[in-house]
């Protein structure tokens, strides 16, 4: 064996293979670096003797939560036993599923958390969070189409939300612009209980030939280990153990180091130069470097493959020469992928990567066997067998205990009701959940690419794939964090079932999901049991529905010393439209139609925006779920867009049909004379939040019709009244003019966090986008 | 007619204009930031993006790409060529178009459906078009700035070639959205017309008549 460069900085302190197995006594900061004492006991078990420092650090990284998903795999098991389908292409397990959606093409499609990151420098970690994603659905060959953010931050007045929320927003729209996705929707939720842990969660959807999936497996003996993109350097060491597997405790920005810095036309080239390396079937395997970098590509395309590799670590172009071998494998710089690429195509590979201005180095090979070697200017600093760090990492079935506080919580009685008046509508649409998000989201490109035709404030982004027939695709994302605090189970579910309506109004058909699950630390007994139930709840749930979870993520360690963010499954739904064209918008079209609520109102203010909005109450029970009652009116609503007979629908949710009511006249500015039947208090009717209902609207002559159609299906279907004037004007309750439910609307988000870009003269709300 | 649309590495409408000048009628001819080759093409869309990362200044590194030699080239010569957003920013680099185009004034990325006054029709570009139009903004670094003299000479040749109305996006000196050269062949507009070319993905198709509208100039000339 040749010695190590002696040019090269701390080379003579080289913790080596040969080193580590002749001095076994040598201590080992395993437990800084996030290891328990059995979990360090079994690595050199696997290895036979004590791990170098290089391997250690391997380890202590890859057994992270973030990585191993050690505390949540027993659990997301459940969603390997969901709903079979046909068009399921690539399930759970790889970098995001695939899903068949005809015509010779598929998609692919995943939400991954990017949360601490963006607390502690909320522009780098928003923009590296659709990045990472991005990069995701890239490695399974698909070219990115859209993005989408549900994002949740504390208090809306709170000082620090003015830091954190400006520059979450900018960073998603500088990365996210700049590499031409458009931003089609998402969530913008307040809520004190992400104060210190706001939730950055980011959605990329990707489409392909069906018959050009990538994957990452390393194989082919001989292969060449190529490493695209920018050069490694020393930010995001430790993103992932550090930051994303342990609590924020009072030193959160001290950790600035951890999070990674961006570079968007890095990576809109990246994705170029693969794309057209794909198309030309040079690639044999691919993996994105995000979380874990090299450690985890290496590691996991080698343990994929069943193969042997060997990197060379010091073929690595660094930004800085003097980084360590543990560094060149932990740096979580972005905008990298690595390719496995037969000898052959080496250099039509790299006559690729320079057309496109992509670094592209050639740093290992696949060989025989099953151990990965990585050698550090000749001498070996790893040899491990992969599957050990990729798949064989520590489960646990951590104690849970159903919160102390629960009973008490769903007990609490709910405030007095008041009297439905103008003032209350007026206060409701001001509030900071309910009010327009337009600050936000006229900071992203929503249509870029062209084939945009729902985005914000649609209930789902819908856009297009082909120009010829029509064919696309519908996405929503949903998660209620009140109602899942106060029952997991239910919460999980009522978050997939508005997803599920969301898409199922603008005339989708729902067929597949993904998942965020955001929830406090594993090691807190009640988090494992909101988690556990969660799951369960949304496991049972994609069953009745029919829709199976195709990928996602999992995030724990949401909280600011002891106490957890209200537990937030973020369930994404995807539907698909075999004519766009079709597609049923939220708002008012015309006068003169009439106006049908779908759907059973019952008296369900518990969790509410209105308890919260108005008296930070939160206690009693959510809504009640009948998942076949939203397959239903999923059917009636799709049925509904088929047969033209919808002029507009509007899932009802947070702030109820009230809400629903104002966005769908303010969409187009038409109004409507809403006539509330008997029974109910009408401030019940108007703000109760009651699932598994839309309000549509549908021209007089397709009344009939729908109303039967309704009627024949068992979907309760109830006459409110007519679209008409410049008012929302409920009979005999209230009246308020759209110019003033506009303003209230419009002037929250700007007054809280500076005014819109040309504000002096502000245009009505557009009339699509 | 064969109309040209540059890819630099960082545009993102390419394909976007692309299918803009096909929707028009005309035929969409792909042309590379690194070949000279403008490949017989009768006019040049300069499209929207971020070409080389806006590294330096937004359109800066583009304007010395091979491809931007030929066209500074054939624009002295008459071809008609269209910059859109971050084309138009290479325009000015280029120094085809006078002033630049600088941060918004709220320093806010801002995409929104704009309308616009236009207000001259003897260019190549905007011959075609009504007095008024509604076309998505989308940019981050759109605020049209040039000295007085500059801003007083435009206007009074009749160079403006649209102006913001109903509230002034990015802050644009005079509301300024677009301009055209002395001859009327080399547009700059900050808006994006091949985003409103169909009513399924923009606010309507007031985006087409750029299109059609230097397709008839090249008929007719």
């Amino acid at each position: 064996m040749s010695e190590p460069d002696a040019t090269h900085l701390g080379a003579s302190s080289l913790d080596t293979v040969a080193r580590a197995g002749q001095t076994p006594e040598q201590d080992q900061p395993f437990l800084e670096l996030g290891l328990k004492d059995d979990e360090y006991a079994r690595i050199r078990e696997v290895l036979g003797r004590r791990p170098t420092q290089t391997e250690l650090a391997m380890y202590s990284i890859m057994w992270s939560e973030h990585c191993s998903y050690k505390s949540s795999k027993v659990h997301l098991r459940q969603f390997g036993d969901g709903p079979t389908s046909e068009r399921m292409l690539v399930g759970m397990g790889e970098n995001a599923g695939v899903v068949d959606v005809g015509e010779g093409l598929a998609v692919t499609f995943k939400v991954e958390s990017h949360n601490h990151p963006s607390y502690v420098e909320p522009y780098q970690g928003a923009a590296t969070g659709i990045g990472g994603i991005v990069r995701d659905i890239l490695t399974m060959g698909a070219r990115p189409v859209l993005v989408m953010d549900p994002l949740r931050f504390g208090d809306a007045d709170h000082p620090d939300t003015r830091r954190v929320l400006p520059g979450i927003v900018a960073g998603i729209g500088g990365y996210g612009n700049c590499l031409g996705l458009p931003n089609v929707g998402g969530e913008v939720v307040f809520d004190p209980s992400y104060q210190g842990n706001p939730l950055v969660n980011a959605l990329c959807l990707g489409v392909l030939k069906k018959d050009r999936i990538q994957l990452s497996a390393a194989r082919g003996v001989g292969n060449v280990v190529v490493l695209l993109g920018a050069k490694t350097g020393r930010d995001g060491i430790g993103g992932v153990s550090v930051l994303a597997s342990a609590t924020f405790d009072e030193d959160g920005p001290a950790r600035r180091p951890s999070v990674q810095v961006g570079d968007p036309f890095m990576e809109k080239l990246l994705i170029e130069a693969c794309l057209e390396m794909y198309d030309a079937d040079l690639i044999s395997g691919i993996q994105d470097l995000g979380g874990a970098g090299l450690t985890c590509a290496l590691t996991e395309t080698a343990a994929a493959g069943r193969s042997g590799m060997v990197a060379h670590l010091d073929r690595v172009p660094l930004r800085e020469a003097s980084m360590e071998p543990h560094e060149v494998l932990a740096s979580e710089s972005q905008e990298r992928m690595l390719a496995i690429v037969e000898p052959a195509n080496l250099g039509r590979v790299l006559d690729l990567a320079a057309k496109w201005g992509v670094l592209a180095t050639a740093i290992g090979e696949v060989v025989e066997g099953d151990r990965l070697t990585v050698l550090w200017h000749g001498e070996p600093v790893v040899d491990v067998p992969p599957a050990s760090l990729a798949d064989e990492g520590p489960v646990y079935d951590r104690p849970m205990a159903r919160p102390a506080d629960l009973d008490d919580l769903r007990a609490l009685p709910l405030p007095a009701y008041p009297a439905a008046s103008r003032e209350l509508l007026l206060e409701m649409v001001a509030s900071p959940n309910l009010c327009s998000r337009r600050w936000v989201v006229e900071q992203y490109d929503r249509i870029v690419l062209g084939n945009t035709v729902l985005a914000w404030p649609e209930d789902a982004g819908v856009v297009r794939l082909s120009e010829e027939t029509g064919l696309g695709v519908a996405l929503a994302t949903d998660g209620n964090g009140r109602y899942t605090r106060l029952d997991p189970y239910a919460g999980a579910q009522l978050a997939l079932a508005e997803a599920y309506r969301n898409v199922a109004a603008t005339g989708a058909v729902p067929i597949a999901v993904t998942n965020c699950l955001n929830f406090g630390s594993p090691e807190d007994p009640e988090v494992m049991w909101q988690f556990a139930e969660a799951t369960r709840g949304l496991a049972e749930a994609c069953r009745v529905l029919g829709t199976p979870v195709t990928g996602g993520n999992v995030s724990f360690y949401n909280q600011t010393g002891a106490t957890a963010i209200n537990p937030t499954p973020v369930v994404g739904v995807l539907g698909l439209f075999d004519d766009v064209a079709r597609r049923t918008p939220m708002g008012f079209q015309e006068a003169g139609e009439v106006l049908l609520l779908l759907g059973d109102t019952r008296e369900e203010l518990g969790g509410s925006e209105w308890a919260w909005a108005l008296h930070r109450h939160l206690g009693g029970t959510p809504p009640q779920v009948d998942l076949e009652r939203e397959r239903l009116l999923g059917e009636v609503l799709v049925a509904g867009s088929r047969d033209g007979m919808l002029s507009s629908a509007h899932d009802l949710s947070d702030g109820g049909l009230a809400q629903a009511l104002v966005e769908s006249a303010l969409a187009r500015g038409i109004g409507a004379r809403i006539v509330l039947p008997a029974g109910l208090d009408p401030f019940v009717q108007l703000w109760s939040e009651s699932a598994g209902r839309a309000l549509v609207s549908v021209p007089r002559s397709e009344e009939l019709r729908f109303t039967e159609m309704c009627g024949a299906r068992g979907l309760p279907c109830t006459r409110i009244g007519v679209t008409d004037g410049t008012s929302l004007e409920v009979q005999d309750v209230l009246e308020a003019g759209l110019d003033e439910l506009r303003e209230a609307y419009e002037a929250t988000l700007p007054a809280l966090f500076g005014p819109l870009a040309g504000a002096s003269a502000a245009r009505p709300h557009d009339a699509a986008l | 007619m064969k109309i040209g649309v540059v890819t630099f590495p960082g545009s993102l409408d390419d394909r976007d204009a692309q299918r803009a000048v096909r929707l028009a009628g005309g035929e969409a001819v792909a042309l590379w930031h690194g070949d000279a080759d403008l490949r017989g093409v009768d006019a040049v869309v300069l499209p929207g993006g971020f070409s080389y990362g806006d590294y330096l200044r937004a359109g800066a590194i583009a304007r010395f790409a091979p491809a931007m030699g030929s066209v500074v080239d054939a624009a002295k010569g008459g071809m008609p060529v269209l910059g859109i957003c971050n084309g138009f920013q290479v325009l000015c680099e280029s120094h085809l178009l006078p002033g630049a185009l600088t941060r918004n004034q709220h320093l806010h990325f801002v995409n929104r459906d704009q309308r616009l006054r236009i207000a001259s029709k003897a260019t190549a570009w905007t011959s075609d078009l009504p007095d008024e139009v509604v076309i998505p903004v989308k940019n981050g670094e759109g605020s049209y700035v040039a000295d007085e003299k500059t801003l007083d000479a435009l206007q009074e040749q009749g160079r403006v070639v649209a102006y913001y109305e109903g509230g002034n996006p990015n802050g644009s000196l005079r509301a300024i959205a677009g301009i055209a050269n002395e001859r009327g062949n080399v547009v700059g507009v900050m808006p994006h017309p091949e985003h409103a070319v169909e009513e399924l993905t923009g606010p309507g198709t007031d985006g087409l008549g750029f299109f059609t509208s230097v397709l008839k100039t090249l008929v007719q000339a």
